[in-house]
């Protein structure tokens, strides 16, 4: 829902290491986002087509590879991933779970020119 | 000549940063921060008033209340004696690193032991938005209902401790404890989970000894 401040952040970032690499222009960039992340794909893309006009990276693409949220159970070392309804262990039913996956928002790379 | 470049950066955004530096001069007053968050009307500020009612003769206690409007509940602390500043945040749904870090050279921090901070009434956003303090706290209500942890996963995480609170209503809802507080265990390992009625003090006192746990760890290191 608050998208906007991250989306600064990727710009900051991308802006930066273009920059340092030389590059005139972004043309693409990979973002991966975990499930759990409370970052929603459409409110970023919303933000980056604002903010992203008349820098270097206006028109860039913006990739996103999802990773859905996976637990691993301390009891018993099931892993699962997370079905958006339960959220103890499907095998033993403990809740000493630990989420092992789920939680990102990286920016992975850029491709410039 | 086109190439890729990789990154693997996290995308933290300039209030990671903020709060960072709010937890930076938190721990150099030796100030133990408290983020209370909860739905408007969970009892935060009941709780934390039982809280300082607690800890005061221990600890020297300060406040920073977050709200929309009005400057009831910092009025209400600085009645009991407890310095309180009020943050009004006209229509921002949350507290973030940078109201904090506003708020807080208003405290006299060096002589201050705990900070707590009582969050905007608010289940959805306050999580997204750290602050820089030592430990969060959720504080959940029976009215509630028990499903709200599988609704709102992520708005659950994050969190050392959770309360629920109003359980003297229990006779009167549908309200499984056991499915409610294996949800926010699921969402938090570790997590420290205490039933209380902010109004008859039931479980409180649980809560204020984990309480000082953590201050002293903190305050000690």
């Amino acid at each position: 829902m608050h998208e906007l401040p991250f989306v600064q952040s990727v710009l900051e970032i991308a802006l930066r290491t273009a920059a340092e690499a030389g590059a005139t222009r972004i043309t693409a960039i990979d973002l991966t986002v975990g499930q759990l992340s409370s970052i929603v794909d459409d409110a970023v893309q919303f933000y980056w087509d604002i903010l992203s006009k008349g820098t270097p990276a206006e028109g860039a693409q913006l990739r996103f590879h999802r990773l859905p949220a996976v637990f691993r159970c301390e009891a018993c070392g099931r892993e699962y991933t997370y079905d958006g309804e339960h959220l103890t262990c499907p095998q033993c039913g403990s809740a000493r779970v630990r989420l092992i996956q789920g939680d990102e928002f990286r920016l992975d790379s850029l491709d410039v020119t | 000549m086109a190439k890729t470049i990789p990154v693997v950066e996290n995308i933290l955004s300039a209030n990671d940063r903020l709060a960072q530096a709010n937890r930076d001069l938190l721990d150099r007053t030796r100030t133990f921060g408290l983020n209370f968050m909860a739905s408007p009307g969970a009892g935060k500020t009941s709780v934390l008033l039982r809280t300082v009612e607690a800890l005061r003769s221990d600890y020297r206690l300060a406040a920073v209340e977050g709200d929309l409007a009005s400057t009831i509940d910092a009025d209400r602390l600085m009645q009991e004696g407890i310095p309180a500043v009020q943050i009004n945040t006209g229509g921002t749904c949350h507290l973030d690193a940078v109201m904090l870090q506003g708020a807080l050279p208003n405290l006299p921090l060096e002589e201050i032991d705990v900070l707590i901070v009582e969050n905007v009434g608010n289940l959805i956003c306050p999580a997204n938005f750290a602050l820089g303090t030592h430990r969060s706290v959720l504080i959940a209500s029976v009215p509630e209902g028990d499903d709200k942890p599988y609704k709102y996963p992520v708005m659950y995480r994050g969190v050392q401790a959770v309360l629920l609170n109003k359980i003297d209503l229990l006779p009167y809802f549908e309200f499984d404890v056991d499915y409610f507080r294996k949800g926010v265990e699921a969402l938090n390992p570790g997590l420290a989970f205490f039933p209380v009625s902010a109004k008859t003090g039931e479980g409180l006192e649980a809560f204020f000894a984990w309480l000082r746990g953590q201050i002293d760890a903190v305050l000690e290191a």
